[in-house]
């Protein structure tokens, strides 16, 4: 719980440089994470016992790489550190650093303290001091700026409980700048003092020169009068970076020393290879293929044992609990609901595990390296490829992660196209369809054609965002000045528990956050699947008695032949019957409609779905849902309902069609506009239909 | 014509002299890109386009429209 009585502790440094490793070191699995108010920044808050009994709150602010921000997320990190109101507001900050980066880390150090704010510095992978030949003068540089040194490894675990004992005795840390950098324009910044004496004055130049809400102050009277032209601003913005490294370099100079005859560096070494003309994009390709052929293969057993579980739980209930419409909803409404959530943890966890290791190990900063002029050609950035590899995971938190892209209109079609990419909420779905109308064969021995084909569809997600970026660029006239600037961190062997604790929250966020809107939609289907209106619902058993008559069932099939007529008539049985005709083309029954209709907000839904229509009405000896879908039979035609004509047309309108309430949200809010979503999903849902419709005719 | 980073060979140093301040983001300011300071050609992308940098111990990768920008003095090494 966040307490008055706790010490604020902010967590605040450049992008790479194990900062969120010291924030796992000092929490542990003790953490929060939730949005701040009104937007997506993730807002990630841990707790940590220090000794003398004191406990802190310690908040993990977005990479940043200095004050001068230029995204929501390094927004968030001034907004909190100008307001002396939030109850976040750090009592101590702690600025991390990576050894061998310090003179660029510090940069931001040396602004923080201008704040003066009491702040620590960590320096972190102090392990590799040794092998980048680099030796510090503790005191020296704590003495000149003016701070208290931790000298950390999060990698290895040592220096914590030092940095520990420093968070307990922050009163006695400094908060006094280092630096004067308002000798800049010493005319300009005393005319500033003289207007606003009770401002610190850098707090006073950060509202002058960022877009940020400043709640204490005037900030439209700061402006109005202090105002300078974008490009003066910007001058004065250089001359001040300027004296920072200045300040920054003098201190180096004696307080680090690099003996470069010993260090080592294999950063070359990899990079020749990594970023090759051919073995780049052989390495590239080779390590998505091992991705998603083991997302198939690896994710199969729990998610078989997943399935099987709760089929037999569903029984279990059925049996053990008194008869009734409650048992009815907890064995056919509840159970199955649940399981279809459930199902879809280890392909989740696989996607996140594999994604969180390349952003770890540094080589996705590569892969934007290796692709950018491709990209370019279709109107996209490097970058884009982050979005659209995680996009793989899900389309939320990569539509966020185009944040850093400076180029509004490469940003922008990033966004429009990453739910092109195959989320893992399309996984279920493909999953169960790849196993009901694609062999499970070997093709030359090795070649999984279940994965083979799951691998098709990743890349036709892939190859369809592509496509529409390359339409988008020749559509959208957008003018802006194209940035492009990507730090290329130290390879790192990405750190088995920073890898783990992502993927428990990101998995723990999807199962909670799909998970009840999965579950509501399943029991509501479960209402509607279990009554209905009229004559034709309520009198099931006498009408196929009648219709009988003259050829007595089996008590089995009787039973059967009720549980169908009653879904028939039940009223989502309607609902699915009102869209048979606009489906029936794509190769869809009305069970297929219904489970269309209810994933229309989020696509996971559909085969959850399907197991509660399944469980409502279908024979008991078929345990699993997929041998209850393989077991389906058109009644007019007498084929399979799910063969390979519809299976693939099937396919194919997931793949394309825009099912994600969550999705369309996001990019509204990061658009800022209703017209681009609403674009999106008429653009994608009327092409996913066509194309479908197109597949189907051909192959039936 | 001006020699630039856009001049560099891969594997070449030099200082950077100047630049026009509104052509070159700040964030690149920030990573160490200020004049006097040491940059190096790392790496040139495949299709030429970006170009991996060391500058002032900050490795980057920046596109080629930006480092014509970037005014430099190449250091000449004497093998």
């Amino acid at each position: 719980m966040i307490s008055k009585q706790n010490i604020n502790v902010a967590l605040i440094g450049n992008p790479n440089v194990g900062k969120t490793s010291v924030f796992n070191q000092l929490t542990g699995l003790n953490q929060q994470v939730g949005n701040y108010p009104g937007i997506t920044v993730e807002k990630k808050i841990g707790f940590c016992k220090l000794p003398n009994n004191i406990k802190a709150n310690i908040l993990d602010l977005p990479g940043t790489y200095s004050l001068n921000a230029s995204s929501i997320d390094e927004n968030v990190v001034i907004e909190l550190l100008l307001n002396k109101n939030d109850k976040l507001y750090p009592d101590v900050a702690l600025v991390v650093t990576d050894v061998e980066n310090l003179k660029r880390n510090l940069l931001l150090f040396t602004q923080i303290k201008d704040l003066e704010i009491p702040t620590i510095l960590v320096i972190n992978m102090a392990d590799r001091m040794k092998f980048k030949g680099i030796s510090l003068d503790i005191p020296y540089l704590e003495q000149h700026l003016k701070t208290k040194i931790a000298l950390v490894s999060s990698r290895k675990g040592y220096g914590i409980e030092e940095l520990k004992q420093l968070i307990v005795s922050f009163k006695t840390i400094s908060s006094e700048p280092c630096l004067n950098a308002s000798v800049i324009d010493t005319e300009y910044f005393n005319s500033l003092r003289k207007a606003f004496p009770n401002q610190l004055l850098y707090k006073l130049w950060l509202v002058i020169t960022q877009d940020v809400n400043f709640l204490n102050l005037e900030r439209n009277e700061i402006r109005s009068s202090f105002t300078k032209s974008h490009s003066d601003l910007k001058r004065l913005q250089q001359k001040e970076t300027i004296k920072r490294y200045q300040f920054i370099n003098d201190v180096l100079k004696l307080g680090l020393k690099i003996d470069t005859s010993i260090a080592k560096d294999y950063r070359s070494k990899l990079d020749r290879v990594l970023t090759h003309k051919i073995w780049g994009y052989v390495i590239f390709f080779l390590i998505l293929f091992v991705i998603f052929q083991s997302i198939f293969e690896w994710s199969k057993i729990p998610m078989d044992f997943i399935d099987a579980s709760f089929a037999s739980l569903s029984s279990l209930a059925a049996e053990q609990l008194p008869a009734g419409v409650l048992t009815d909803l907890i064995s056919q409404g509840i159970i199955p609901g649940i399981g279809g959530i459930l199902i879809f943890i280890p392909q989740i966890a696989f996607l996140f595990m594999f994604i969180s290791i390349l952003e770890e190990s540094g080589y996705m900063s590569r892969v934007v390296f290796l692709m950018d002029k491709i990209m370019r050609k279709f109107g996209l950035s490097g970058k884009s490829v982050v979005p659209l590899i995680s996009g793989t995971a899900c389309a939320i938190p990569a539509i966020m992660a185009t944040r850093n892209i400076e180029n509004w209109k490469e940003r922008l079609i990033t966004i429009l196209v990453t739910p092109f990419t195959t989320c893992s909420a399309r996984l279920p779905v493909y999953a169960i369809i790849i196993a009901l109308v694609i062999p499970d064969e070997r093709l030359f021995g090795f070649l999984n054609m279940q994965g083979m084909t799951l691998m098709l569809l990743y890349l036709l997600g892939f190859g369809m965002a592509i496509f529409s970026a390359y339409i988008l660029n020749k559509i959208l006239k957008i003018q802006s000045k194209t940035y492009f600037v990507v730090e290329m961190p130290n390879y790192k062997l990405p750190l088995f528990k920073n890898v783990g604790i992502n993927v428990i929250e990101k998995t723990k966020a999807f199962i909670f956050g799909a998970g009840k809107i999965i579950l509501a939609i399943s029991i509501v289907l479960w209402f509607l699947a279990s009554y209905g209106p009229g004559e034709k619902f309520n009198k099931a058993e006498q009408i196929v008695t009648q219709n009988t008559i003259n050829k007595p069932l089996s008590p089995a099939d009787f039973e059967n032949a009720v549980a169908s007529q009653k879904l028939e008539n039940s009223y989502i049985g309607i609902m699915g019957k009102a869209i048979e005709p606009a489906i029936s083309p794509l190769g869809y029954d009305w069970k297929i409609g219904i489970a269309i209709i209810s994933s229309f907000a989020a696509r996971e839904v559909f085969v959850g779905t399907l197991a509660t229509i399944y469980s409502v009405g279908g024979s008991e000896n078929e345990v699993t849902i997929k041998n209850k879908m393989a077991a389906e039979i058109n009644p007019v035609t007498g084929e399979k309902i799910f063969n390979f004509a519809s299976g693939i047309s099937l396919l194919l309108f997931y793949a394309f069609a825009m099912q994600c309430a969550s999705t369309l949200a996001v990019t509204k809010k990061e658009t800022n506009s209703w017209k681009w979503p609403a674009g999106q999903l008429i653009f994608m849902s009327g092409f996913a239909y066509a194309v479908a419709l197109i597949a189907y005719q051909i192959l039936k | 014509m001006l020699t630039t980073i856009y001049s560099l060979k891969k594997g070449e140093k030099a200082i950077i002299k100047d630049f026009d301040i509104d052509a070159v983001p700040l964030k690149l300011l920030e990573m160490g890109c200020l004049p006097g300071n040491q940059v190096a050609l790392l790496q040139i992308a495949p299709f030429g386009d970006p170009l991996y940098l060391d500058i002032n111990g900050s490795h980057v990768a920046i596109r080629i429209e930006t480092a014509k920008e970037i005014e430099v003095d190449i250091i000449k090494t004497n093998l």
